[in-house]
């Protein structure tokens, strides 16, 4: 115990009384507002180490959410990143496969347009794998009935012919390629001459004598000639023409999309196509869900 | 039976009093009851604060700061006491607590039996005591209260004058 000098004790008791009789009075007192005085005292005194008891515990808290626990976060993040490339992946598929339906459907319908004539559907699955010949491969082969020598088309025109046919696959020489051809003629005027590719993206109209008038924009057409293609399928339009000795150069620009096949058409037959039908035809409005169905039979 | 004793190794002697069997409960008694009864047939007479003038004797007399401040205590808890219960106890009880403390402290250094002392320091006490009353009151008990006005002064110069009268009542009361 500490010894309180005697000329002190007068004053501690002092303070002892007071502090006695403060307390006294913090009891009786009854504020309107506060209620006791004891215990708005209590609560002011009191209140400041909980509003900093308060403040330290959020400050932890707020530090262990924003800095600690960010292993979590960083974990969640990483969750959210992967089911986001998953679902951004998803995305892109569904949208691919929404594409290849309404390309499906065009290929449907310009099939039942021509339900006359055996067709099947075929998915290109590959590309040649060199720069020497211009060819895709396709996912349906003899199997299928498909043959050597066919011809290949899609609903905007000639894509070639199939030269090589396997049990479950065939490859197609591309209507571009330089030793391939197709016997055509010009819409308007009838004149018949054979497209030969020239391994660059325009066709090369070959035979047109000079003196035939030849006009740039002019579709040309299959002429039914060479056995594999029936007559009138679109071939091409005219995009330039220049003259020559003893023919025309008339360069043709491919009615198919060469360059972005998907999916193809592989005529079982040799029976020509009413193009008229197609016309008519071709209004059919395409991607409905239930025109993903199924490529048509093989007719054989 | 008188004591004596040196303060502060000064050469002056200051006697401290001491009075007969139960003067010092008697008059405060008294002093209480003609406060609480007097201003009922004279009004004027509540600016008197006799308890107080009988702590601020006996502190100075006794000149024990302990004892002083003891009895400033117990006469003010009464009078807080008999105040009725718009008066907290301990209001009065702290204010005379820290009179009688002060009271007895000066006591000891001055002396205190001249009138014109007598006069002084009890108006000094009294507005010592008013402003504790009022600081409680403002500061413990939210209640707004004026710090100072000319009815102060008065009963301040009241009291003094009356504690002259009063104490020479008292010292009669001493043991010689």
């Amino acid at each position: 115990m500490v010894a309180i000098p005697s000329r002190h004790k007068s004053l501690v008791l002092l303070a002892g009384v007071i502090v006695l009789q403060v307390l006294m009075l913090a009891v009786q007192i009854k504020r309107d507002s506060e209620g006791r005085l004891i215990r708005a005292w209590t609560v002011g005194a009191v209140s400041p180490f909980e509003r900093a008891g308060s403040y330290g515990f959020g400050s932890i808290r707020d530090a262990w959410r924003h800095y600690l626990a960010l292993r979590n976060t960083a974990k969640e993040n990483e969750q959210i990143r992967h089911e986001n490339d998953a679902l951004k992946l998803q995305i892109s598929q569904l949208q691919g496969r929404a594409a290849e339906a309404d390309r499906l459907a065009v290929l449907l319908n310009f099939r039942q347009a021509h339900a006359e004539v055996p067709m099947i559907a075929a998915r290109v699955i590959g590309a040649g794998a060199g720069t020497a010949s211009l060819t895709i491969e396709l996912d349906r082969g003899e199997r299928d009935g498909i043959r050597k020598n066919m011809g290949v088309i899609t609903p905007d025109g000639v894509v070639g012919k199939v030269v090589e046919a396997y049990p479950n696959a065939s490859q197609v020489l591309l209507l571009t390629d330089k030793d391939s051809g197709v016997g055509a003629m010009l819409a308007d005027s009838r004149i018949q001459s054979p497209v030969g590719g020239q391994g660059e993206p325009l066709l090369v109209m070959k035979y047109v004598p000079n003196d035939d008038t030849v006009s740039v924009g002019e579709q040309v057409t299959t002429s039914g000639m060479d056995r594999i293609f029936p007559r009138d399928l679109p071939v091409g339009t005219v995009a330039e023409i220049k003259s020559g000795n003893p023919f025309k150069q008339i360069r043709i620009k491919p009615a198919a999309h060469l360059e972005r096949l998907e999916e193809v058409l592989v005529l079982l037959s040799l029976r020509p196509l009413d193009m008229r039908k197609e016309e008519n035809s071709g209004d059919a409005q395409p991607s409905t869900p239930g025109a993903a169905s199924p490529p048509p039979t093989v007719r054989r | 039976m008188n004591y004596a004793f040196e303060i502060r190794g000064s050469e002056s002697h200051i006697e401290v009093h001491k009075f007969r069997g139960g003067a010092i409960i008697i008059a405060t008694l008294l002093a209480l009851v003609i406060q609480a009864s007097f201003p009922i047939h004279f009004a004027k007479a509540a600016v008197l604060d006799l308890p107080l003038i009988v702590t601020i004797y006996f502190g100075l007399s006794r000149r024990n700061p302990s004892t002083g401040l003891l009895l400033g205590m117990l006469i003010g808890l009464l009078q807080d006491s008999l105040s009725g219960p718009t008066v907290p106890l301990g209001l009065y009880g702290i204010a005379k607590t820290i009179i009688g403390y002060l009271a007895s402290s000066i006591g000891g250094r001055l002396d205190t039996e001249h009138p014109a002392a007598r006069f002084a320091l009890t108006a000094a006490f009294f507005v010592a005591h008013q402003g504790l009353i009022v600081l409680t009151r403002r500061i413990l008990l939210a209640q707004p209260e004026p710090w100072f006005n000319m009815h102060l002064v008065a009963a301040a110069l009241v009291n003094g004058l009356v504690a002259v009268f009063l104490f020479l009542l008292l010292d009669r009361l001493r043991r010689n």
